[in-house]
C-alpha cells in the first residue's frame, strides 16, 4: 500500500500537474505549431522529389538515391544538433531554434516521404500515363491529375504511418531546447522534483497518436484484404 | 486530280530496343476518312508502328506526319499535336478514380483548357455517341470491359481528333462483349472518322477496312483493299498467316 | 569556402578526438546489435503467441503494441531514466535505452510478422491440416516460409529507422558516438567531431539502408 502511495505521488499528482499545466498546454501549442509546419513540409518536398524521379533522368535519379538513402542513414537527432551548432558557427548568427529544426526534419523526412511516393507511383500500371499523355496531357499535368490522385491512395497506410513518425520525432527537438513538449516536460520536471509532468507529456502524446495508430491499423487491413 | 493531303503520313520508320529491331523501314500513308487495317502475328511490330503515329515510341528514324505537320521535327508541341490524334488502348486504361464523365472531360478541360461546363457537356454528348450517357456517373470498376472500352474511345473522340488509333481495342475483352465496341466504331467510320485499326478482327476488316496492311517481322508485307488481301493474298507469309487465323 | 571546411571538416580537430568518437562508435554498435537482436526476436514472440488467438493474451499483446508504437522513443527513455528513480528503481542508461528501442522495435516487428502470418491464405492453413500437420507444424512448414518473403522488405525498413533511435541515448549519459561528439564539439568550439559521428553513423546505417532497397526491388520482381 505505501509503495502505491509513491507511486500516486510520484508518477500521478494532481496538485503537482495543477501547477504544471500552464507550461505543458504551451509546450503542446509548440509541438502542434512544428507538426503544421513540418508534416506538409516533408510531404509536398518528398512528393516532389518522386515527381523528379518519375522522370527517369539517370544522373538525376542516382542523385536523388544518393540524398534520399543519406538522410534515411543518418539519425535525425545527429542532423538535429549539426544543424542547430554548425549553421551559427558558420554564419556566425543565431538562426531561430524553429527554424533549424523545420530545416533539418525537412531533410529527413522528405526522404522517408520520398521514398513512399516513389513506391505509390510505381504502382501506378504504365497504361495510365500513356492514356493521359495520347490525350495531350503534360507529362506534370498527368502526374497531378491522374497518376499522385491514385498513387497517394494506394501508399495511404505508409503516408499515415510516416506521419504518425513524424510527429513521434518532433519531440527530439527538446534536445535542442526548442520548448516543445517533451522540453517544456522536462523543465518542470526539474521545478517540482516528481514524475508527473512526464507522465503527462507521455499521456498527452498517447492521446494526440493513439487514434492515429488505431485508424493506421485499420488502413492497414483494409489495403490488405483489398488486395 | 488534286492531291489530297494524307492525315498520317509515317515515312522510312525504323525502330529498335535496344539489339531488337521492331520497325525496319515501313510507310504508312493514311487518307482522310479512311480505315486503314493492320494485321499480323504478335511481335510483328504492328502496335509499335501504332505508337509511333503520336509518339508514345520514339522512331528510331523516319518521318512522322499528321495532316502535313512533321511531329518528329525538333521543336514540335507533342501535347498540342497529340490532342488531334484520339488513342484507344487494349486494356482501356481509364482512369479508376475518375467517373466516365471524369475521364473525358479531363482533357478538355486541363489540354484545351474549356471551362468545367463546357467540358462537360462536351464529355456527355461525346458519352452519347458511344451509348453511354446513362453512365456518366459510373466509376470504370463498376463497368463491364465492353462499356470501359467505350468510355476509353469518348474519351479520344471528345478531343474532336484528326485520326484516331486502335491499339488491338477488343482482345481484351470477352466474346460476347466484343459486338458493342465494333458497333462504335462501325459508327464512328459512317461518321466520316479517319482510322487506324490494329486487330484480330478479321471479319471486321473485311467489312468495314479501306484498305488492309498485313505485317509481319517488322515490315508491311502485303497492303491492299480487303477483299484483295483476303480473297487472293499474293505472299505465302500472308497466306499461311490467315490460315492460321481462319484455323481458329 | 575555407570557413565552411574549418567548421566542419578541421583535420586537426578530428584527428585530436577520433579516438575518443571510435570508443563512441562501439558503444553505439554494441547498442544497437543488441536491440536489434532482441526486439526482432521479442517481435517475433510476441506474434507468435497472437497466433494462438487466445482473446486475454492478444488483448494484452495490442495494448502493447499500440502503446509502444504511439509513443515517441525519447519520451519512453526519459521516462525510464528520468522517472522511475522517484519509485527507487535506478537502471544505467544504456539498459534503459536498450530496454526502451527493444520494445519499440518489438511493437512494430509484431505488427509486420502478424501482417505476415494473416496474409498467408486460409486455404494453405486448410490444405496443411487436411494432410495431418498440426497447428505448429502447420505454422512453422507451410505459413512462416511464406510470410517471410512478404515481411523482409517492411522488416529491414523498420529495424533501421529504430535503430537509428540508439543516438537518443546521448539524452540520457550513455557513452555513445553522439554523447562523446557532442562532448567533443563543446571542448573543441568546432562541429568536426560532429561530423566524424555522421560519418560514423553513415558507416553503419549506409550500407544497410542501400541493403534494404535492393531487397524491396529484389522482392517486387518476384511478385
Amino acid at each position: 500500500m505505501v509503495e502505491w502511495e509513491v507511486i500516486r505521488f510520484s508518477f500521478f499528482n494532481l496538485e503537482t500537474l495543477q501547477e504544471i499545466w500552464p507550461m505543458l498546454w504551451r509546450g503542446w501549442l509548440m509541438t502542434v505549431q512544428l507538426c503544421v509546419a513540418v508534416v506538409p513540409l516533408g510531404f509536398f518536398a518528398g512528393t516532389i522529389l518522386a515527381t523528379i524521379y518519375s522522370l527517369r533522368i539517370k544522373s538525376v535519379n542516382a542523385a536523388l538515391i544518393v540524398y534520399v538513402d543519406f538522410f534515411r542513414s543518418v539519425p535525425p537527432l545527429v542532423l538535429l544538433i549539426y544543424v542547430t551548432y554548425g549553421i551559427p558557427l558558420l554564419l556566425g548568427a543565431d538562426i531561430d531554434a524553429f527554424v533549424a529544426v523545420l530545416f533539418a526534419f525537412t531533410l529527413n523526412s522528405s526522404s522517408y516521404f520520398g521514398e513512399i511516393v516513389r513506391a505509390g507511383i510505381e504502382s501506378i500500371p504504365k497504361g495510365q500515363m500513356e492514356a493521359a499523355r495520347s490525350t495531350g496531357l503534360t507529362t506534370l499535368q498527368a502526374m497531378r491529375y491522374v497518376i499522385l490522385p491514385q498513387a497517394l491512395k494506394n501508399v495511404a497506410p505508409d503516408l499515415t504511418s510516416n506521419t504518425i513518425e513524424l510527429i513521434k520525432a518532433t519531440s527530439i527537438a527538446s534536445v535542442v531546447a526548442l520548448p516543445e513538449l517533451l522540453r517544456m516536460g522536462r523543465v518542470a520536471q526539474g521545478l517540482v522534483y516528481n514524475a508527473t509532468p512526464l507522465i503527462a507529456v507521455a499521456v498527452i502524446y498517447l492521446i494526440m497518436l493513439w487514434p492515429m495508430v488505431r485508424l493506421l491499423s485499420r488502413l492497414e487491413r483494409r489495403m490488405m484484404s483489398s488486395r | 486530280m488534286a492531291r489530297v493531303e494524307p492525315v498520317v503520313e509515317a515515312l522510312a520508320i525504323h525502330k529498335s530496343f535496344g539489339d531488337l529491331e521492331v520497325l525496319k523501314g515501313v510507310n504508312l500513308t493514311v487518307a482522310p476518312q479512311e480505315l486503314v487495317f493492320i494485321i499480323g502475328p504478335s511481335g510483328s511490330g504492328k502496335s509499335t508502328l501504332l505508337r509511333c503515329c503520336n509518339l508514345l515510341e520514339e522512331p528510331s528514324s523516319g518521318v512522322v506526319k499528321i495532316t502535313g505537320e512533321d511531329i518528329t521535327a525538333a521543336g514540335v508541341d507533342i501535347n498540342q499535336v497529340r490532342q488531334r490524334i484520339g488513342m484507344v488502348f487494349q486494356s482501356f486504361n481509364l482512369y479508376p478514380h475518375m467517373s466516365a464523365l471524369g475521364n473525358v472531360s479531363l482533357a478538355l478541360r486541363k489540354v484545351k483548357k474549356q471551362p468545367r461546363a463546357q467540358a462537360e457537356a462536351k464529355a456527355q454528348e461525346a458519352l452519347e455517341r458511344v451509348g453511354l450517357a446513362h453512365k456518366a456517373d459510373a466509376y470504370p470498376t463498376e463497368l463491364s470491359g465492353g462499356q470501359q472500352q467505350r468510355v476509353a474511345i469518348a474519351r479520344a473522340i471528345a478531343m474532336e481528333p484528326d485520326v484516331m488509333l486502335f491499339d488491338e481495342p477488343t482482345s481484351a475483352l470477352d466474346p460476347e462483349l466484343v459486338g458493342s465496341v465494333l458497333e462504335v466504331m462501325r459508327e464512328l467510320r459512317k461518321s466520316g472518322m479517319t482510322m487506324v485499326v490494329v486487330s484480330h478482327e478479321m471479319r471486321f476488316a473485311r467489312d468495314a477496312a479501306d484498305r488492309v496492311l498485313f505485317m509481319d517481322a517488322g515490315m508491311v508485307v502485303e497492303e491492299g483493299p480487303p477483299d484483295e488481301v483476303f480473297g487472293a493474298p499474293k505472299h505465302e507469309r500472308t497466306k499461311a498467316f490467315l490460315a492460321s487465323v481462319n484455323g481458329h | 569556402m575555407d570557413v565552411f571546411l574549418d567548421e566542419f571538416f578541421n583535420a586537426e580537430v578530428m584527428l585530436k578526438y577520433l579516438p575518443e568518437i571510435i570508443d563512441g562508435f562501439w558503444v553505439t554498435l554494441w547498442l544497437a546489435f543488441l536491440v536489434v537482436v532482441s526486439g526482432l526476436t521479442f517481435g517475433l514472440g510476441l506474434a507468435l503467441l497472437r497466433a494462438y488467438q487466445n482473446p486475454v493474451v492478444n488483448a494484452a499483446i495490442i495494448l502493447f503494441v499500440d502503446l509502444f508504437r504511439a509513443l515517441p522513443p525519447l519520451v519512453i527513455i526519459i521516462v525510464g531514466f528520468f522517472g522511475l528513480p522517484f519509485v527507487g528503481i535506478r537502471l544505467s542508461g544504456f539498459l534503459i535505452s536498450w530496454l526502451s528501442l527493444t520494445c519499440v522495435l518489438a511493437a512494430f516487428t509484431e505488427e509486420i510478422y502478424w501482417a505476415g502470418i494473416t496474409s498467408v491464405n486460409k486455404g494453405q492453413w486448410e490444405a496443411a491440416r487436411s494432410t495431418g500437420l498440426g497447428f505448429g507444424g502447420t505454422l512453422f512448414f507451410v505459413v512462416i516460409p511464406q510470410a517471410i518473403r512478404m515481411t523482409i522488405p517492411p522488416l529491414t525498413n523498420r529495424t533501421i529507422a529504430i535503430t537509428k533511435n540508439t543516438a537518443l541515448a546521448s539524452v540520457v549519459a550513455v557513452p555513445e558516438m553522439l554523447t562523446v561528439a557532442q562532448t567533443s564539439l563543446a571542448y573543441a568550439a568546432n562541429t568536426s567531431p560532429l561530423t566524424l559521428a555522421a560519418a560514423g553513423y553513415l558507416l553503419i546505417f549506409f550500407p544497410l539502408t542501400m541493403l534494404s532497397r535492393w531487397i524491396e526491388t529484389r522482392f517486387a520482381w518476384k511478385r
